[in-house]
């Protein structure tokens, strides 16, 4: 029964991922790169065929442990969607539940509105790049790559084809005879791409897939990743603990801490506008500053801080007057001569040269917070220790935390 | 030079090991070289001669212990390696641990239990259900304790064995039983014929067991050599002997080697 | 198939931890499954039978009569006269005895030989390392009674032994065999391989720069060895040692042929129980206390694994 719900829609032909199949079947003849995601055509209005997947109020636990609690989002289709967060926050957990390899205590995933919970891994149109590749150490990177298609029922000629095009597009074309043992890990990477793309999968899933390689390839991979998502158009769920990867490829991103979505939006959402204090810190590098919340307007409050400043801030939806959280980024404090309007006074109580910035560690009415300042010139690194310098905060990027 | 510095080094180990090694091999040589003697007396040479093998080879209870031997042997091997790899896949890859441990004991069972014990506690149980055929009684004792013999190198192989594979192979639409033909025997098929190959050695070597279960028509090779061994040492069994000893050190290399190699693959 | 979970007991349908337990877990009953009906049947059920047959009365032609006596514990201690007094014998008890002291010699033997082995190996370079282990199994292929034989003519009469010490004086014609001292010989001989085997591998997996860092604070390497490689490697040893003490007490090859009739150990006399039908209530009494023993061992050393665990 399951089984049938999954199949039917598949074969509907006005679904936005059959225009795609039908596209990227054809990619090698035609022009090479597209730019755009395929954009979601008119045609398809309802809910669910904007979303590749749902997942409703999907609770994991094992033992006594609560893995995820109750958790509801929604990836969209053709997007190149991120889920971030700690070891041991769940994602892995909810990306296996998406591959199929876990099963969600309450709760149910539907992808394109089909409902997946039951429906065993080798039914999904669903594939996974895993964090070690797991590249058949038996087979050929030919066998592995032809290894879904095989199990699809693909016929010969095809599976020959889409294969040869498959490691033309990860530049694997001349190891084709080889087996997994004789690459590197960059190439392993590429081969593990080629092998999950190669069945056209409905969402591809990436389990932190370039945390085994080195800080270079890792940079030159960011790229190669960003660039197969969108000449494909394929839904990427990618999974990472790295804000740095996130923030530079996602689309979208969903920061998981303890179980649950922390917050949902695109990287620079995430990072400019934190709704709460574990976003605020697990992304990027922040000051928490209590503040006394004196008026709240939708959006916007009055607050003062410890430091005498009154200004009037950013924040999520409705705070109440009172005591709360400030988050300011070290880079969103001027000091010195770059100071200006609602300034006080703090003492430098130390610096780290970082380079290209220089860290001030700075203190006044006995609260400490960090501050950076980019080295322009060479005098930019002139504040000493133990002066005073004048500081401000950039009042627009701010954010009032909610409690 | 550094060596001498080398903290991990402790002098006249080189020396000791290869006294070892020497009071491992010297006995299997003292037989290899008796086994050419033309003296019927062991330990008397007299001159180099094969006329031993030769009448060894001609030897009717020889043969017949001999094909008794490998009957069991082969029959308990399959049935042995069969039941490890079930019980492999089931303890490594399932999933509840309290029943895991005690299903992982009890094929490990006749590990730790001394054989004489469960030899004769099979012979009663043989008699009291009045099981005759000779043959069958010894494949079933033989089955049971060739079962940890393989049960370990495939377990060994599965534990090793990441299941990313599985899952990459489920992911990519394999139905489990394509997973089990085209990813997880391919995998753990080293493990799998080394673990068949110590069943079907230990089943050949077996004395007890066999003694305790065999009567008239199923003398097994071990049991007759004994009964040879009683009469006293001949030049005939000492040839008998240096084949057995090379037949195992071949069979036992190569299950060693694919071990090996397997492992190799897997790095 | 999920059937199969919620109607089993053992297979909670929530896992007890995060395990993967991957496309294979339902599976797991069905699994184990042959191996049980095999090891119960020929393994368990005949256990069960045994205990309950060294309480049966010997039968008037061989075999035994149910019912429940001591008669073939009793047997272990005392001789019934024919008036029906019992008279204390020590013969059996001289059996258990010996047997105990020769397991026990044959373990500390192969452990003295063990260690430094296995200590030599584990620091050769890898492909050197691969071959000394090699060789290192490979006795333990070849079948035992070959293996016992080869003693058989080592020390026999006219064997290389005595020829051996008939060169430094001693009289011609000796033989050694048919004594304890020839059934431990044999019996060092073919347990070695089972203690070297996990001591090497304890002492593989010892981290080197612990060796180093000891001799860094100081130690020679009598302390080192002492303080620092024996305490890391003992997992290793208890292993080596299960391994070889536990088949040495159930012995029956060794004594049978390098002892001769006369020195028996528990497991040459189960079998002579057995052999010409003569006692079998006597025979599986014997048989259940030597399981007694290797129960003891086990569980001593289980438990002591078990505090390890605990307390590292």
């Amino acid at each position: 029964m399951v089984i049938d719900s999954l199949k039917k829609p598949s074969r509907t032909v006005f679904s936005p991922f059959s225009n795609f199949v039908a596209r990227f079947g054809r990619e090698q003849t035609a022009e090479i790169s597209t730019p755009q995601p395929v954009p979601c055509q008119d045609e398809s209005r309802q809910m669910n065929q904007q979303n590749a997947i749902e997942v409703v109020g999907v609770s994991k636990h094992f033992g006594t442990f609560r893995a995820l609690k109750s958790i509801s989002f929604e990836i969209r289709n053709n997007e190149f969607f991120t889920m971030l967060g700690p070891s041991g926050c769940g994602k892995t957990t909810l990306l296996r539940m998406l591959a199929g390899f876990e099963n969600p205590n309450e709760g149910t995933i539907l992808l394109k509105g089909r409902n997946l919970v039951d429906v065993p891994p080798h039914k999904r149109r669903v594939n996974t790049v895993f964090q070690s590749y797991a590249l058949f150490p038996h087979m050929t990177l030919e066998q592995n790559v032809a290894f879904g298609l095989e199990n699809l029922g693909w016929d010969k000629s095809r599976i020959r084809n889409r294969v040869g095009e498959m490691l033309e597009r990860v530049h694997m074309s001349d190891f084709a005879r080889r087996k997994p043992a004789q690459l590197s890990g960059g190439q392993r990477q590429r081969v593990a791409l080629a092998r999950a793309l190669a069945p056209e999968p409905e969402v591809l899933l990436l389990d932190e897939p370039l945390s085994a390689l080195d800080l270079k390839l890792r940079q030159a991979m960011r790229n190669e990743l960003r660039n197969l998502q969108r000449d494909t158009g394929i839904t990427f769920v990618f999974v990472t603990h790295d804000q740095e990867e996130a923030l530079d490829m996602s689309d979208r991103i969903a920061v998981l801490g303890d179980g649950e979505v922390q917050q949902l939006g695109s990287p620079t959402q995430i990072y400019e506008e934190p709704v709460n204090r574990f976003v605020a810190d697990f992304v990027g590098e922040t000051n928490f500053v209590e503040i006394e919340v004196l008026e709240s307007r939708d959006g916007w409050a009055t607050i003062r801080t410890p430091f005498g400043q009154v200004m009037t801030v950013p924040t999520p939806g409705q705070v109440q007057p009172g005591m709360a959280t400030l988050s300011v980024r070290p880079e969103k404090i001027n000091l010195g001569n770059q100071a200006q309007g609602n300034t006080f006074n703090a003492t430098v109580i130390g610096k780290n040269y970082m380079g290209g910035y220089t860290h001030y560690i700075l203190e006044a009415n006995g609260i400490e917070f960090r501050a950076s300042r980019r080295n322009a010139s060479r005098e930019g690194d002139t504040i000493p220790v133990n002066s005073t310098v004048s500081v401000d905060f950039v009042q627009a990027a701010v954010r009032v935390l909610a409690s | 030079m550094s060596d001498r510095n080398d903290v991990k080094r402790y002098p006249g180990l080189g020396a000791l090991s290869l006294l070892f090694f020497v009071y491992l091999y010297a006995p299997l040589a003292v037989v290899v070289v008796y086994s050419f003697n033309e003296n019927r007396i062991t330990g008397v040479w007299t001159q180099f001669s094969t006329k031993w093998y030769a009448s060894a080879l001609q030897n009717d209870a020889l043969m017949d212990a001999l094909k008794t031997s490998l009957i069991v042997a082969v029959t308990a091997t399959v049935i042995a390696t069969t039941i490890a790899l079930s019980a492999a896949l089931a303890i490594i890859r399932g999933r509840d641990l309290r029943f895991r441990r005690v299903s992982e004991t009890v094929v490990n069972l006749p590990l730790l239990l001394p054989e004489i014990v469960l030899a004769v506690a099979t012979l009663i149980l043989f008699s009291l259900i009045g099981l005759q055929n000779g043959m069958l009684k010894l494949i079933i004792a033989h089955s049971a304790f060739c079962t940890p013999f393989a049960f370990l190198p495939i377990r060994a192989r599965l534990q090793g064995m990441s299941l990313d594979f599985e899952e990459a192979a489920s992911d990519l639409y394999a139905s489990r039983l394509t997973v089990f033909r085209r990813v997880t025997l391919p995998l753990i098929l080293p493990g799998l014929f080394s673990g068949a190959m110590l069943a079907f050695l230990i089943s050949m070597d077996d004395f007890i067991t066999s003694n305790m279960l065999s009567s008239g028509g199923t003398t097994t090779l071990p049991v007759y050599i004994f009964s040879l061994i009683r009469a006293g040492t001949s030049p005939e069994l000492n040839a008998i002997a240096t084949m057995l000893i090379l037949a195992s050190l071949i069979l036992a290399t190569i299950a060693l080697l694919v071990a090996s190699r397997g492992e190799r693959d897997h790095e | 198939m999920s059937d199969i979970a919620h109607h089993d007991p053992v297979l909670p349908s929530v896992a007890a931890e995060p395990s993967r337990g991957g496309i294979w877990r339902n599976l797991a009953v069905w699994g184990l499954l042959p191996s049980w009906l095999l090891m119960g049947f020929a393994l368990l059920v005949p256990i069960i039978i045994i205990a309950a047959v060294s309480f049966a009365t010997r039968g008037a032609y061989g075999g035994f009569d149910w019912g429940f006596n001591l008669a073939g514990y009793r047997q272990i201690l005392f001789n019934e006269g024919w008036t029906g007094e019992l008279e204390f014998t020590p013969q059996y008890m001289v059996i258990i005895l010996r047997t105990l002291l020769l397991a026990g010699t044959t373990t500390l033997l192969c452990l003295l030989m063990a260690v430094p082995v296995a200590y030599y190996i584990a620091n050769q370079p890898r492909h050197l390392k691969t071959i000394l282990v090699y060789l290192v199994t490979l006795p333990f292929w070849i079948s035992m009674i070959l293996r016992i034989y080869a003693w058989m003519i080592i020390l026999g009469r006219h064997g290389p032994m005595p020829r051996l010490l008939e060169l430094f004086g001693a009289p011609g014609g000796l033989s050694f065999m048919y004594n304890d001292g020839a059934t431990l010989a044999a019996m060092v001989y073919t347990y070695m391989p089972l203690m070297v085997l996990p001591v090497f591998a304890s002492i593989e997996k010892l981290d080197g720069t612990l060796i180093e860092a000891a001799h860094d604070l100081y130690g020679n390497r009598w302390i080192t060895l002492r303080r620092v490689i024996l305490p890391l490697t003992a997992p290793g040893i208890a292993a080596g040692a299960i391994l070889v003490f536990v088949p040495a007490l159930g012995a029956v090859l060794e004594p049978t042929l390098m002892g001769g009739g006369k020195q028996m150990m528990m497991g040459s006399l189960i079998q002579l129980q057995f052999g010409g039908g003569r006692n079998w209530p006597f025979g599986a009494a014997i048989a259940m206390t030597l399981l007694i023993f290797v129960t003891i061992v086990l569980i001593l050393i289980a438990r002591r694994a078990a505090m390890r665990e605990v307390t590292t």
